[in-house]
């Protein structure tokens, strides 16, 4: 069983504080939803309403359709994975998994079982009576979700949980999360601060800043069509050249920066679209950056090689462009050929209209 | 071992390593292993004056244990019923009294960790210290007076219509219960605080989100984390209620007894400090026993009880 969650117009006030601001969002059944944003923004705080250890200020939380106010977080359909995973180290681990079964009243052998069928599907079988500390990161990581399983909630939240385990393990657990996500079919909500894990593992990804939502959609999108300068600048890495628009036509618009004109896609259905006479940032990927001969592509900028890195499977160059020196970031896939050009050697640069972004002036990203 | 000392001496430098073990070796021998030997040794000999000591009149005897069971030192026909009633009903008052403390102190040191706020809970700590500075004997006075028929509790109760006649709190050992429990709660408040302080918020909102109430809360998993913490609060208390004798000797009902006044009676009125140190090694080991028979029943290692 897995139910829809509703945010209706939330705001969350601690004294003067405001860790939610008019939160609307509806999460449909059985979706992996993420909420993405730095720390201190507020998404932690959603979490703990829609759980029930906080009630907001303001609006409703619906879980199924009900609303929530006044239902404690032990009688409401959701189960809770904590980001330090808090599993009870003076129970073995059988008895932490099925804690909400012995609650319930189940019978000692029914429960056993129950945590042998569990521990089976986070692959340790057998490990049942060993106590927490003997077990490695990632497989206290497993039981912490087979535990919060247990509970058959409709809604599981996920509060950071992968953040203490290493990277490798990080990128193991994603899929591996996924994976359960899908068997189980349940609704996930999933916070975190790392893009990687909100684009590898989600449905649909809010970005929050500040106890805002500034933009819901699914992962792709969120990556290819950003809707404020905050999201172009938290999700993945651009390059951003600030600049006048100079003139829009439907999708288009021209920038006049410092570093030349630049031809980019603009956002003309959204609730402000840029108008000739705005500020704008104009942001372009990494990745859709080029070495250029001549004018091939749409935008084209002179530009300095500073500095190059490599990353193994991939090249990452450095340039200053424009009067201002502005320094830019390329990235390209290491194909084994020679890297042709060199430090403080002058070359040209350039992407299509396509792969940049304009859009209006507003609050970035911490770098 | 050696090796130990070596660090010990190489971490400290030579004249605080040597400052440490004089003083630490002092305290432990000088004033606590010493006094006990000597208790041990007057409670096995026979009951002379001091300038007999040494001669043949000073022989060694059980006869003081003996009397404490039979009443006499060489009969054994019938049993020491006063002094053995007085020695059970100590230890079983102070069981009490030390199972008052927990059932007082457990929810105000989960309070204070746990629930109330910065300012709030420290102010909370003071207003527990502060009656403290005042002296042990002025407390226990003040808590007869409470408890007297023209007290404080007497008269509400009077008023509110609970009672006719004022009602004996010290004869029927009520006010002695209350200043015991009183005395000591300090040393079961500030134990169970530190255990359950330790304790992660997190696990008692991830049992509560488990769809916990709030006793099995409590019951699975903040007692079993402030377990340690709450052996040692009963030790405590409990060895020193035992050994109380200032509130038993100022709240205590005339008819009623403390076994450390039997103690002090053998020392310092009946002249027989043989006596009083049979009885007083028979509260110290009986005590010893108990705390350890909690401890195991508990399941709690000595470790555990001292972080």
């Amino acid at each position: 069983m897995s139910a829809d969650v509703r945010l209706e117009n939330v705001w969350i006030r601690f004294g003067d504080f405001v860790a939610a601001r008019e939160v609307n969002l509806h999460i449909q059944g059985g979706e992996f939803f993420t909420i993405l944003g730095p720390s201190g923004c507020g998404k932690t705080t959603l979490l703990r309403a829609v759980s029930g250890f906080l009630n907001p200020s303001e609006g409703r939380v619906l879980i199924g359709g009900q609303d929530m106010a006044g239902i404690g977080p032990n009688l409401r359909p959701t189960a809770l994975i904590f980001q330090n995973l808090a599993l009870f180290p003076l129970m073995k681990i059988w008895e932490n998994i099925t804690f909400s079964l012995e609650v319930k009243g189940v019978g000692k052998r029914d429960r056993r079982k129950r945590a042998d069928e569990l521990l089976e599907l986070i692959a340790l079988t057998g490990q049942g009576e060993k106590m927490v500390n003997e077990l490695s990161g990632g497989q206290k990581q497993r039981v912490a979700i087979a535990r919060a399983l247990a509970a058959q909630p409709e809604v599981l939240l996920l509060d950071e949980p992968l953040s203490a385990l290493d990277l490798k393990l990080r990128q193991h657990m994603r899929t591996e999360l996924r994976s359960i996500q899908q068997r189980v079919g349940i609704t996930f909500i999933y916070i975190t601060h790392d893009q990687g894990e909100a684009l590898t593992m989600s449905d649909n990804v809010a970005v929050m800043r500040e106890g805002i939502i500034e933009q819901v959609t699914d992962s792709t999108s969120i990556y290819d069509h950003p809707d404020t300068a905050f999201v172009a600048s938290f999700v993945g890495e651009n390059n951003r050249f600030g600049g006048k628009v100079v003139s829009t036509d439907n999708n288009f618009a021209m920038v006049e920066t410092p570093e030349g004109t630049i031809d980019a896609r603009c956002r003309p259905n959204s609730d402000a679209p840029l108008k000739a006479g705005d500020d704008a940032f104009v942001f372009v990927r990494p990745e859709s950056l080029r070495y250029v001969n001549g004018s091939s592509l749409d935008n084209v900028m002179k530009a300095n090689v500073y500095h190059k890195e490599f990353e193994g499977q991939f090249w990452q160059v450095f340039l200053d462009v424009g009067p201002q020196r502005k320094r830019v970031k390329m990235s390209f896939v290491n194909d084994g050929s020679d890297q042709e050009h060199h430090r403080n050697e002058d070359v040209h640069i350039g992407f299509s209209t396509n792969s940049a972004i304009a859009l209006p002036q507003g609050a970035l990203a911490a770098e | 071992m050696v090796a130990y000392w070596q660090e010990f001496f190489r971490r400290n430098g030579a004249a605080v390593a040597l400052f440490l073990i004089i003083s630490v070796g002092f305290w432990l021998f000088m004033m606590i292993i010493l006094p006990q030997l000597f208790m041990f040794d007057f409670s096995i000999r026979a009951n002379v004056p001091p300038p007999k000591f040494g001669t043949e009149e000073h022989f060694y005897t059980t006869e003081h244990y003996r009397y404490m069971l039979f009443g006499s030192a060489k009969s054994t026909e019938s049993f020491n019923i006063i002094d053995l009633t007085v020695f059970v009903r100590t230890i079983g008052a102070a069981i009490f009294v030390t199972l008052i403390d927990v059932a007082l102190c457990y929810p105000i040191a989960f309070y204070l960790a746990h629930v109330a706020m910065g300012g709030w809970s420290r102010l909370m700590v003071l207003a527990l210290i502060v009656p403290f500075w005042v002296n042990e004997i002025l407390r226990a006075f003040a808590f007869k007076i409470i408890f007297g028929s023209a007290g404080v509790f007497n008269n509400v109760l009077m008023a509110i219509g609970i009672l006719d006649q004022p009602y004996d709190f010290i004869r029927n050992d009520i006010a002695l219960w209350a200043g015991l429990s009183y005395a000591f709660i300090l040393l079961m408040v500030f134990p169970i605080y530190n255990a359950v302080e330790s304790l992660d918020k997190n696990q008692i909102e991830a049992a509560r989100d488990l769809g916990s109430p709030w006793w099995r809360i409590h019951w699975r998993i903040v007692i079993p984390h402030a377990k340690p913490g709450i052996t040692s609060g009963c030790t405590m208390v409990f060895m020193l209620t035992a050994g109380a004798l200032a509130a038993p000797q100022i709240l205590g009902g005339p008819s009623s007894l403390w076994f450390t006044q039997i103690i002090y009676q053998g020392f310092n009125q009946a002249g027989n400090w043989a006596r009083g140190s049979a009885y007083a090694i028979i509260l110290l080991i009986s005590c010893i026993i108990l705390v350890l028979l909690l401890m195991k029943a508990f399941k709690v290692k000595f470790g555990e009880m001292m972080k």
